[in-house]
């Protein structure tokens, strides 16, 4: 597909939402039979799935430290998730994306009481259509809280950008491709403090001002969809006591 | 191979009880970059070069031209490669092996920079659509680790990139190589709350977060990344922002 004429029409993206809206979103909690915690989510076109397994011994032991478990995190792209098949194997993308969403996570996440231990966090990306890597995160929140991993918070995350001179929430992957800006932001929702930043692009400071409210505004829209996934599993309902 | 050492409480407390007072260990105010030099040109056999030192920090930085297949989505347009090697000379705790993931982050955030920003006009590398255009590879080599590798690197980068001067490549016909701007990374950590430039490696040791972010000369943002475990507030970012954007144009005077 080539590049579209415009990006925005009448204040309207091409799949007609305003520039302050999301996606549609659809997290589901504990989706998987083996991991310890799981989750799925649905952003847009996007499908992704997190898997949590620990606090468990950690391998290799030589990466074990006596005061603190270690958080590890894998974001992986399936071969058949994007239009030209990708290569399957970490690349340089893929690795820079696990340490940023481990360092998102490392704020939140008590550590300190599993010394020796290791808590895994693994992203599959089965469907990619821009921000994969914020809808991971949100998938991956759900499932450390679905494992019972003692946390500070969840993690909230979402995508701004500029596309055609506007401040828009939570791009697509044609907004992504031909649009001037992407910065996704990951967010403590109680704390509102930033735990993950990234940007490329072109803003004044302004608009890199509006870009962050907006983002912020976002994320606590995630936030909600979050806990309501984890009440679905866990509370109980009146008709089954 | 890690970034981050080990650090006993005795210095950590040291250096977190310092920031506490808005001082620092080497006596730089917080707002201070060590001392910066930019060397170019010293590698003959490459088409730029440049050696960036901040304080004990050095990193060199090769540019070579190669004629290469562009990419299917810009057929015309030149190609830009970042690579980046933490070889085990500049530091004890770097180990041999594949790029792992801090050369990896570093590589890809100085290539933002540069990318971003448009630095290059990569649309002037053509040679022959779909089949040829000229491959610019930035290659940037660790020597000497003492924290602030990434503001190092990118500045070393874009140096080289501004020391090429018309490529003597077979083939060459532009008059002279097409660099534009001159994008500046400046990484500002954050201990206790106190936001400082340019961090050592004991204070990068010792930072909840780390935040880099690149401007242009119009003092716009074309690339911010933020590390480190901990966390910032909206209000740190944007004071952040107004440290980068002034320490952007001292840097930048280096590059003449």
């Amino acid at each position: 597909m080539g590049k579209p004429e415009k990006l925005i029409v009448d204040g309207k993206r091409l799949d007609g939402r305003g520039p302050d809206e999301l996606r549609p979103l659809k997290i589901e909690a504990g989706v998987l039979k083996r991991a310890d915690g799981s989750a799925y989510v649905e952003l847009g076109k996007n499908k992704v799935l997190a898997a949590v397994y620990g606090p468990r011994e950690l391998h290799p032991r030589h990466l074990q430290q006596p005061d603190t478990a270690i958080l590890r995190c894998r974001y992986n792209m399936a071969p058949f998730s994007v239009d030209e098949r990708k290569r399957p194997g970490p690349d340089r993308r893929s690795v820079e994306i696990s340490k940023v969403i481990r360092e998102a996570f490392e704020p939140v996440v008590f550590t300190k009481l599993y010394p020796r231990s290791g808590i895994d966090v693994f992203i599959e990306v089965l469907q990619a259509d821009a921000g994969t890597r914020t809808a991971g995160i949100n998938a991956a929140a759900v499932a450390l809280a679905d494992a019972g991993v003692p946390m500070r918070d969840l993690v909230s995350s979402v995508a701004v950008g500029k596309v055609d001179d506007m401040i828009v929430l939570d791009l697509t992957k044609d907004e992504d491709n031909y649009g001037t800006t992407d910065m996704p932001i990951a967010m403590l929702p109680r704390k509102k403090v930033i735990t993950l930043l990234q940007m490329d692009g072109h803003f004044t400071p302004e608009e890199f001002e509006r870009a962050i409210e907006l983002a912020m505004k976002g994320c606590e829209q995630i936030y909600e969809a979050q806990k309501q996934a984890l009440k679905a599993k866990y509370s109980t309902k009146p008709e089954e006591e | 191979m890690k970034m981050y050492e080990l650090v006993s409480t005795v210095k950590r407390d040291y250096i977190v009880d310092l920031a506490r007072q808005g001082k620092r260990t080497d006596a730089r105010a917080l707002d201070q970059y060590r001392e910066v030099s930019v060397e170019t040109g010293l590698i003959e056999n490459a088409q730029g070069s440049a050696l960036v030192k901040i304080g004990n920090t050095q990193v060199l930085a090769g540019v070579k031209i190669q004629r290469g297949e562009p990419f299917p989505d810009t057929p015309s347009s030149g190609v830009l490669m970042v690579n980046a090697e933490l070889r085990p000379i500049a530091s004890p705790t770097f180990e041999l092996g594949p790029p792992d993931e801090n050369s990896i982050e570093l590589a890809r955030v100085v290539d933002r920079g540069i990318r971003e920003s448009e630095a290059i006009d990569l649309d002037k590398l053509g040679i022959t659509p779909d089949e040829e255009v000229w491959m610019v590879y930035i290659d940037l080599h660790a020597l000497d680790y003492d924290g602030n590798l990434i503001d190092a690197a990118s500045l070393a980068a874009v140096a080289a990139l501004w020391n090429v001067k018309k490529p003597q490549v077979e083939g060459w016909t532009l008059d002279e190589f097409p660099v534009v701007k001159k994008p500046v990374a400046v990484t500002v950590a954050k201990i206790d709350g106190k936001l400082m430039v340019d961090p050592s490696l004991d204070e990068q040791n010792v930072m909840d977060a780390r935040l880099t972010i690149t401007t242009t000369e119009d003092d716009n943002i074309c690339a911010m990344q933020k590390g480190g475990i901990g966390y910032l507030t909206v209000e740190e970012i944007k004071a952040a922002y107004e440290l980068a954007r002034i320490k952007a144009a001292e840097l930048r005077k280096h590059l003449g």
